[in-house]
């Protein structure tokens, strides 16, 4: 809980939302040349129309590899070359994805900037003659069409999509570093306009089908269907099949028109952006609000915005060609590797190594309608899970439960779910103040104050009440599981989960396990964050776990920079500039003064000397004069109901006066003070792996990315350490430990890496 | 939801006699009496003629047209006003003035005052809904004779003020100072007045009715060349049987202020090619549902005059048919909507201890050509049967000739509350024209749950309603 109530806000910065989209999943396949059968496609004629299936084997998603590039153009030279066929049908037979994008293997593959330009301008010559072919092509989309194969589909004559959740239409390269390059940057302004096709490639959004109908973006939309004489989704994407065969009969003899009617609004838009006035206006408005939110830490959006200006301002061949070039650069930057990492590392993080558990859980129950506990109450509920929600008042009771309801109905006030699925979603949970139905429970989660005492009490308790096979979750950010376990009846049964606050937007899960936790508990309880939708790391149970034991030594560092005299508010800047989503003193605001200095007590105890640095004390002064931090209206910064703006709680100024330390020049420049923090970020993280806290450099990326808002564009600490250089690191950490001690002593193991350059945390 | 009847013990059944003198072909069983259970009769039923709304019906209130149904039955079975013992309509869209629009038409209509009476709803089998409620209080004991029917009037709907204005108005009304009125009067916008009409859509899924029809159609592949078909052949046989004075059932109405209604309106047989030309109304523009495959708006009512057998023998009467087992199945309101059928006409069967070769007039409600026909394939499906009903094997189709050989609701009209009665009538009638034993009612419903089956049993034998 420490470390992350302020997190949420975490969450608003787009390229946190990398990795929501679903589907961009990659593979490679080892080039079985297809000259006897092809492997990737396969198509049939029926009438006159061509049937194009894209099935790439052994995969759930089709992805454009080489392989299936080859592949289609060999089949679509066979339908042009055809006098029997007079249009086509672009499909996939893969319930659930057309195309989820390039394959990004394939793309990693490459060693230079001109390989990866050369693929882009292959994929452009591709779709821009699927653009001019004279026989329309429908292309019949249901699942997610994203990224390449959203620029395939927008190249088609005619666009059909199946009205489900799963259909969704999207750009996500900018999340991972990289713009569409396969002419996405030319066609996609044309057919929905400047301002839509730049919020969809800088976002990196996912759109619904619906949504997608009234954008422009298809022309026509089919409901999914029900159970019939075939299983639902097989049933539909033939249903699917059938009406796009329809269409593109329709569209050979010209009775459907390709063109769309524009609303109002739209053609305004469209006139508007006519004018080069307006539109230099609207580059000018657009760059700016990217630069503000990258701080020019992230070069594809840039790029994006460049790329389409050219397409415009000076036609699209420059357009195209500005283009592929521009891919090819991004691609090389370590901004997009280290994005695609993170991609590859959630991927991970989404699977459970322990296989599956023995019992599913169904029946859930947590302990504390808190924030926390009413967070996880909400993201089980949603799942399926019935759910009890137990607290010791009915003030607490009512207020969790109406955290939960209020969370539901926001998602109906976006349209994302109805307000009788809300009703029927709801209905999982029970609210309640005694034991009652606790006999049932598959687990149960305790989410009780942050008190050694009162979770032995509570584990103690429930203990009495639950059935032998009942997990007996702790939800704690730094107590450790195996103390909390000693009172246990049946240690093997007890694990930590720490969730991130806001539970429902916080993607992170930490699992903790003890010695003692049985193979079977930690299944159970990563399967149980895999259905909440949580991304999961495991890691062994220890002071402070993996994440809140990083995120110690930092905030020590912030105490000291502050008393050093760097306002908060430069404090804030230097740390966002640097990447970070939230600065470092609005972080401990967030958080909670009171529980950073329980955190800083706690840790500071077990790890002494490496955890010092800021005295403690400037916390402890906050805590007796109130300033909780945003709770209370008063931390670091002023905060009031309503007022967005931030002001200095001027209260401070004394306190800092009091604590105040000489700042020592040579380590105080800017950077050397965003270096200070993060050097004692990664070279904890590093030491966690070191001693086996952490079972591999991708779950600390994860973990830090995710959980505690370190920079997306440094891939996590691990990532960075390889990217930037080891020794560099070890050098600026022997610089920081010359002034200071002992608080930067590199590890051993970050050491090492810095000995040997080979040596690499990703291979 | 289901709702199984239990029968509690009482007098044994009377038919044997019947059963030795009409019994035609080998069934599988003699007769559904079932041994310490009540018998429950079917005297008679009428209804007025069903107008597409907006036609001659436009002008009257629900209970008018329900007041008119109650005077047919009166009228036809001359039953005394004093032995009803209870009086249950069905009806969906509620006029809001006559909630209880059963006692209000029953006052209208000269029943006794002393005779309590109560308003149903379970969307399309509302009346079905009336009988078998009427049918429970009288195998229990507690009565022994029952008006049932239903009543639509789908020509005036209540639209209502938007839940903002109502607020307004409603707190204006309990507003002490006229500073409170103005304060209140300045928090209008103009768009509270948009009104707010009666729902077409399912409430939990927020799809039409029309639109769950195309799909479903879609999900079994039934082409539109087959609905307009089905279509056809239930105007056609509408009509020949309305030209052949089949539809005894139909009261004659004179409408205050216009002519006497005498028949159905809606029933217009046309030709594959005139319906082919029609675009779809739901699913646009390569849907196959259309206004020619749908059953229409319509305004109706129906009522049915139902007893204990003991009772019906004593006062004289020869009752029509026995109505016999029924059952209610629900499923998934989102892709199941319009399915009920397929899984209550078998259990309804086992349960009666019938099978599909036995029964010898099928009354299925027809919302849709393509529901209907979406609901045959299910039938005819092993791979259905096996993944969502649990069978072994295919329920099997109902005999196309003995299927709604009069009609059905998309000729004849659907008012939703009263089409239960016209298809038990229409049931009853058939088996006592065509001389068969056993007859099996089938009916979907909205709301999304509801289905309802049941057997009953003519005098000649038995009618099964579902």
């Amino acid at each position: 809980m420490v470390a992350c109530r302020a997190i949420g806000i975490l969450s608003r910065f787009s390229a946190f939302r990398i990795l929501r989209s679903r589907g961009y999943i990659c593979r490679n396949f080892t080039g079985s040349s297809a000259l006897l059968t092809r492997t990737h496609i396969n198509y049939g004629v029926k009438g006159d129309v061509a049937v194009v299936r894209i099935n790439s084997p052994n995969s759930k998603v089709n992805t454009l590899s080489k392989e299936l590039h080859s592949e289609f153009s060999e089949v679509m030279n066979e339908i042009w070359a055809s006098d029997q066929i007079r249009s086509a049908v672009l499909i996939s037979s893969k319930p659930g994805c057309f195309i989820a994008g390039a394959d990004i293997n394939m793309l990693a593959a490459c060693k230079t900037l001109q390989e990866v330009t050369q693929l882009s301008q292959e994929a452009q010559r591709i779709v821009e003659k699927l653009e001019k072919s004279t026989k329309p092509i429908v292309a019949a989309i249901n699942g997610s069409c994203l990224g390449g194969g959203l620029e395939v589909a927008i190249s088609c004559q005619y666009r059909i999509a199946t009205k489900d959740r799963k259909t969704v239409l999207g750009t996500p390269e900018v999340l991972l570093g990289a713009l569409p390059g396969a002419g996405g940057t030319q066609r996609l302004p044309k057919m929905v306009g400047v301002p839509a096709a730049l919020d969809m490639m800088l976002t990196g959004r996912s759109i619904r089908a619906d949504r997608a109908k009234k954008m422009g973006l298809v022309d026509q939309l089919v409901e999914p269907l029900g159970p019939g004489l075939k299983p639902p989704e097989e049933r539909t994407i033939e249903y699917l099949e059938e009406v796009a065969i329809t269409f593109a009969k329709g569209l050979a003899d010209k009775k459907i028109s390709p063109k769309r009617d524009k609303g109002l609004v739209e053609k305004l838009t469209a006139y508007a952006m006519t004018i080069p006035f307006v539109r230099q206006q609207v580059y000018k408005k657009v760059e700016e609000k990217v630069r503000k939110q990258t701080k020019g830490l992230y070069p594809a959006p840039l790029k994006i915005i460049d790329v389409v200006k050219t397409g415009i301002e000076q036609g699209s061949d420059a357009g195209y060609l500005s283009e592929s070039q521009k891919f090819g650069e991004l691609i090389m930057t370590k901004e997009s590797k280290a994005l695609m990492g993170l991609y590859h590392g959630q991927v991970l993080c989404k699977k459970n190594k322990f296989g599956a558990p023995q019992k599913d859980v169904k029946h859930l129950a947590i302990l504390g309608a808190g924030l926390m506990g009413a967070g996880i109450a909400q993201v089980s509920v949603d799942k399926g899970l019935k759910t009890i929600l137990k607290d010791a008042t009915l003030t607490a009771l009512d207020r969790g439960q109406q955290q939960v309801f209020k969370g539901l109905n926001d998602k109906v006030k976006k349209k994302a779910l109805t307000s009788f699925e809300r009703d029927s979603i709801f209905s999982n949970l029970t609210g309640q103040l005694d034991y009652q139905g606790f006999e049932k429970a598959d687990m149960v989660i305790e989410a009780v104050f942050e008190d050694l005492s009162l979770k032995h009490r509570v584990l103690k308790e429930v203990e009495a009440v639950i059935p032998d096979h009942c997990i007996f979750a702790s939800n704690t950010s730094a107590l450790p599981i195996s103390e909390i376990a000693a009172v246990s009846k049946r240690p093997e049964k007890v694990i930590g989960m720490h969730y991130f606050s806001p539970v429902d937007k916080m993607q992170l899960l930490e699992i903790i396990t003890t010695e003692k936790t049985s193979k079977d508990t930690s299944a159970s309880a990563v399967a149980v964050g895999l259905k909440q939708g949580k991304v999961i790391i495991v890691v062994k149970d220890g002071p402070g776990f993996y994440t809140t034991r990083c995120l110690a030594p930092m905030m020590s560092e912030v105490i000291r920079i502050l008393q050093e005299g760097v306002d908060p508010k430069k404090l804030d800047s230097l740390t966002t500039s640097f990447g970070f989503p939230v600065g470092a003193a609005t972080l401990v605001d967030e958080v909670g003064v009171d529980v950073a200095k329980h955190v800083a007590e706690d840790l500071g105890k077990v790890f002494g000397e490496r955890f010092g640095g800021g005295n403690p004390e400037l916390l402890t002064q906050m805590v007796s004069k109130g300033f909780l931090g945003r709770k209370s209206g008063k931390g670091f910064y002023i905060y009031q109901e309503g007022v967005k703006r931030k002001d200095l709680n001027s209260d401070m100024d004394s306190i800092l006066a009091s604590l105040k330390l000489p700042p020592k020049s040579e380590v105080s420049s800017d950077e050397d003070i965003q270096f200070r923090l993060v050097t004692r970020f990664v070279n904890e993280a590093v030491m966690c792996l070191q001693e086996g806290i952490l079972a591999t450099p991708a779950e600390g990326d994860i973990g830090a990315v995710f959980g505690l808002g370190f920079p997306p564009c440094l891939g996590g600490p691990f990532r960075f350490v390889d990217l930037y250089g080891a020794q560099k690191i070890v050098d600026r950490l022997k610089k920081y430990e010359a002034a200071y001690g002992k608080q930067f002593t590199p590890c051993q193991l970050l050491a090492d890496h810095a000995n040997s350059p080979n040596k690499k945390f990703y291979q | 939801m289901t709702t199984i009847l239990t029968y509690p013990f009482k007098n044994l059944p009377t038919a044997s006699k019947w059963a030795l003198r009409f019994s035609v072909q080998t069934k599988t069983k003699k007769t559904l009496a079932k041994p310490n259970i009540r018998n429950v009769v079917v005297v008679d039923g009428v209804r007025t003629p069903f107008l597409l709304s907006g036609t001659s019906y436009k002008d009257l209130m629900p209970h008018d047209l329900a007041r008119a149904a109650l005077t047919g039955l009166l009228h036809q079975t001359s039953v005394p006003k004093e032995v009803v013992d209870y009086i249950i309509f069905g009806t969906v869209i509620q006029e809001v003035k006559t909630s209880n629009v059963a006692r209000e038409a029953a006052l209208g209509a000269g029943f006794s005052d002393k005779t309590p009476a109560h308003t149903v709803t379970m969307a399309c089998i509302s009346a079905n809904q009336a009988m078998t409620t009427g049918v429970g209080l009288i195998a229990s004991g507690q009565c022994d004779v029952i008006v049932a029917g239903g009543v639509e009037l789908m020509s005036d709907v209540p639209i209502r003020h938007s839940r903002k204005m109502r607020k307004l108005m409603l707190d204006l009304n309990k507003a002490k100072s006229m500073g409170q009125r103005l304060s209140l009067i300045s928090k209008f916008r103009f768009n509270f007045l948009a009104p707010e009409l009666p729902a077409v859509s399912e409430f939990s899924t927020s799809e039409t009715m029309g639109h769950s029809a195309d799909r479903l159609a879609a999900a079994f592949a039934v082409s539109r060349l087959e609905q307009d078909e089905y279509a056809l052949r239930s105007h056609s046989l509408a009509k020949k049987a309305q030209d052949e004075g089949l539809l005894s059932d139909v009261v004659p109405f004179k409408v205050p202020g216009k002519d006497t209604v005498t028949k159905d309106n809606g029933i217009r047989p046309s030709s594959l090619e005139q319906m082919a030309k029609l675009k779809p109304a739901f699913i646009k523009p390569y849907g196959t549902v259309t206004a020619a495959n749908s059953s229409f708006l319509t305004d109706g009512a129906s009522a049915i005059l139902i007893m204990a057998e003991e009772k019906a023998l004593a006062m004289g009467y020869k009752p029509k048919a026995y109505l016999r087992d029924f059952m209610y199945v629900s499923q998934d309101p989102k892709d199941q909507l319009l399915l009920g059928p397929t899984y209550a006409t078998p259990k309804v069967l086992e349960k009666a201890g019938l099978t599909m070769n036995d029964i010898d007039a099928f009354e299925f409600h027809e919302a849709f050509s393509g529901q209907i026909l979406a609901n045959f394939k299910a039938m005819d499906s092993d791979w259905f049967a096996e993944n969502y009903m649990g069978r072994k094997t295919k329920v099997g189709l109902p005999p196309l000739e003995k299927f709604n050989n009069w009609g059905g609701s998309l000729s004849l009209g659907h008012p939703f509350g009263a089409t239960g009665c016209r298809l038990v009538m229409a049931a009853a009638n058939r088996l006592q024209k065509e001389g068969g034993q056993y007859g099996l009612v089938a009916a979907c419903a909205a709301g999304g749950q509801v289905r309802y089956s049941g057997v009953h049993r003519t005098l000649q034998r038995v009618i099964f309603l579902e």
